[in-house]
């Protein structure tokens, strides 16, 4: 059960990390540094993600170890934009069996560390846990928890790196290194397609500067006409030969959820 | 008209059908407990078991109508043992309903709540009975009739209870383990209230978090939920005394960066016509029953190592210490004594973890009990645990001292469905 202690920000809004928005106007990058210009490209990319309200989904991850061996984990996830601060979210787990009604709510803050609870259905009990624990695999799979909290420009120095092409799709791809000292990577690099600004891979290297992850994305699907969310998330361990897909399977956005429905309370008789 | 009259029904049937969703799950467990030491207090006439095989059960159905404005639940539970018949019991857990609004909740029936923070013991969780024959740790609750109000308000939770009708501890037999010397007869307990198990006791608890910081304030009034051991007048029985208390908790947790700061902290009193009747039973004194006006604490912190030895696992090492005004070991377990833990989360796919843990009584260098639990998980619904407990004590005063045959080797698997 403790083992699903600190899990991360709403995966809804963590979906929202790797995509872009449908605004056509071509970014003009002429005359800046490949640092500003990643910079350029990532305040885009945040700017097309602002208004989304609140969204419910519902997420099945299935990890594959080396041998091919799979364990599924099935959850529901409800999100709140919060305007002045981090969002907040709840998730309600369903598979493994064993951990079905385990929820777990999360505050996330733009300045400060997020507040999170775990609320543990057999004790009936409510426990306050700490945030600190980024690199950790949430629920045993090959996504840490901070590959799945929202994108925030005050999380990364960025830097441009190149044009390329991925999938058939023309993106920019950028350098990414995180400012937290907690965070398990010393550099990211992602490539996000030019038209939508949306994630479509990200190379993760470890501590030891070697290669790590790579997590592609796909099947985007357009919310709202405004917001692009990747259906389906594939993670792939280059050191353990371990691998996780997440696969969105029902996606809501203004859903009616409120500030009054992310507490404490809501959190024990979350089902 | 009758075609109109049969769409209408078969309209509003559908829409019944979709109002009310209905779903159950749960769990079967198989137990084997095996003990090293032969029973402490056998008789010619009664042997305590070397090995106890368990079957459990705790299916849960849960109703949720009107697109979940309302629930009802129902989580009854079983098991059966097979050497103590005791511990053969059946208990609803939870049969309850549920509603709630933008900033209240009310649930009425059988229903289980947890207060308090800390993880060695549980002073602040009073509303629930312990179910004692089902482990040593008192984790196991019986389910409490109730009546629930809570209020949720900018300035924190407010949280009232009705508590109608008492529950009494469960305690093993004859042929079981964790029992004391004399056999205890709770068909014959006694209660300070005229109205015994009927008595309806109040509680109220406030709880809010500012920042960092998780606190809670409660007061409970009623029927101790501890009982105190008199004997029959036969001297061959122990029999359960439930007095009424006043019961004032606070409980804080700081959560700092790694680092997780607790503390439960109670006073208990009891009524003075109840404290002088305990005097007057002859020898000894209330507070040789432990009915006497007391406080008791439980503090310590939690650190957690994330990643630690280039792993994915997390490292948590704690540590709390009990303290209990009384500074009598006969009566509360943890009246001077330090709790030493360590948890191993392996964030592996079968959620593997490993927790271990000492207790020392700090009066009785001789008094200590060891904990060690093992759980991870095998398919896609399958749990095994592996537990061992172990206690020591040569202090014949000590409660530790009743149990100190009583360690075990436990093996359970559960399936979930």
């Amino acid at each position: 059960m403790n083992a699903l202690t600190k899990l991360t920000a709403s995966m809804a809004t963590a979906v929202a990390l790797m995509s872009g928005i449908n605004v056509q106007a071509e970014l003009n990058l002429a005359g800046l540094s490949p640092e500003e210009q990643g910079l350029a490209i990532a305040k885009e990319r945040k700017s097309r993600d602002i208004g989304w309200g609140d969204s419910a989904s519902s997420v099945v991850m299935t990890l594959r170890n080396s041998q091919g061996e799979e364990s599924i984990r099935e959850m529901r996830m409800q999100s709140l934009e919060v305007s002045d601060d981090g969002d907040k979210g709840l998730t309600i787990f369903d598979k493994p069996k064993d951990v079905k009604g385990t929820a777990f709510l999360n505050f996330s803050h733009v300045d400060k560390s997020d507040d999170q609870w775990l609320y543990l259905p057999a004790l009936k009990r409510v426990k306050r846990i700490s945030s600190r624990n980024k690199s950790g695999p949430f629920m045993g799979s090959e996504f840490a928890y901070e590959d799945l909290s929202s994108f925030e420009i005050g999380k990364y120095s960025f830097k441009l790196l190149a044009e390329e092409t991925v999938n058939g799709i023309e993106c920019y791809k950028v350098e990414q290194i995180p400012t937290d000292k907690n965070s398990g990577y010393t550099r990211q690099v992602a490539w996000v397609d030019k038209e939508h600004f949306r994630g479509q891979k990200v190379d993760f290297y470890d501590r030891k500067k070697s290669l790590l992850k790579t997590l592609t994305l796909s099947d985007h699907k357009l919310y709202l006409d405004k917001y692009w969310r990747p259906m389906k998330m594939d993670m792939v361990n280059h050191q353990t030969k371990k691998s996780t897909e997440l696969n969105t399977l029902t996606l809501e956005f203004k859903t009616g959820l409120k500030d009054s429905d992310f507490n404490k309370a809501t959190l024990k008789r979350a089902r | 008209m009758n075609k109109k009259y049969l769409m209408m029904s078969a309209l509003l049937a559908a829409n019944v059908a979709h109002a009310a969703e209905f779903e159950i799950s749960g769990y079967v467990g198989l137990e084997w407990r095996e003990h090293f030491e032969k029973g402490q207090f056998n008789t010619a006439s009664s042997e305590q078991a070397d090995r106890q095989i368990g079957l459990t059960a705790e299916p849960e159905m849960v109703w949720s109508l009107a697109e979940g404005e309302h629930t009802i639940v129902f989580k009854p539970y079983g098991r059966i043992d097979s050497a103590d018949e005791e511990r053969t019991h059946m208990d609803i857990r939870e049969l309850s309903w549920m509603s709630y609004g933008d900033d209240w909740e009310i649930t009425a029936g059988i229903s289980k709540v947890y207060w308090g923070v800390t993880e060695s013991q549980h002073l602040v969780d009073i509303v629930n009975q312990t179910d004692f024959v089902e482990a040593p740790d008192g984790e196991d609750k019986l389910g409490q009739p109730m009546i629930k109000l809570t209020a949720i308000r900018d300035w924190g939770t407010v949280t009232g209870f009705i508590l109608p009708g008492f529950r009494e501890r469960t305690f093993p037999g004859e042929d079981g383990r964790f029992r004391a010397s004399l056999p205890i007869d709770s068909n014959t307990a006694q209660y300070q209230a005229a109205e015994e198990d009927a008595h309806v006791d109040y509680a109220l608890r406030w709880n809010h978090t500012i920042d960092d910081y998780d606190l809670g304030v409660s007061w409970f009034n009623g029927t101790s939920r501890d009982p105190i051991f008199t004997l029959n007048n036969t001297f061959t029985e122990a029999v359960p005394y439930y007095a009424q208390i006043n019961q004032v908790a606070f409980d804080l947790q700081a959560t700092l960066d790694s680092w997780l700061w607790k503390l439960e902290a109670i006073y208990r009193s009891y009524d003075d016509s109840v404290k002088s009747q305990f005097d007057d039973l002859g020898a000894l004194t209330q507070t040789d029953f432990g009915i006497t006006d007391y406080s008791a604490a439980t503090g310590g912190f939690e650190y957690t190592f994330y990643g630690p030895f280039e792993t994915v696992w997390d490292w948590g090492v704690l540590a709390e210490y009990q303290y209990d005004s009384r500074q009598d070991a006969s009566i509360a377990n943890g009246q001077n004594d330090i709790f030493l833990g360590s948890r191993l989360a392996f964030n592996d796919a079968a959620s593997s973890e490993l927790l271990a843990g000492i207790s020392q009584d700090l009066d009785h260098a001789n008094t200590q009990s060891l904990v060690l639990e093992y759980a991870t998980r095998v398919g896609a619904g399958l749990t095994v645990n592996v537990d061992a407990f172990i206690l020591m004590s040569d202090d014949v005063e000590n409660i530790s001292h009743t149990f100190k045959r009583d360690d075990y080797v436990l093996v359970s698997l559960n399936y979930y469905y």
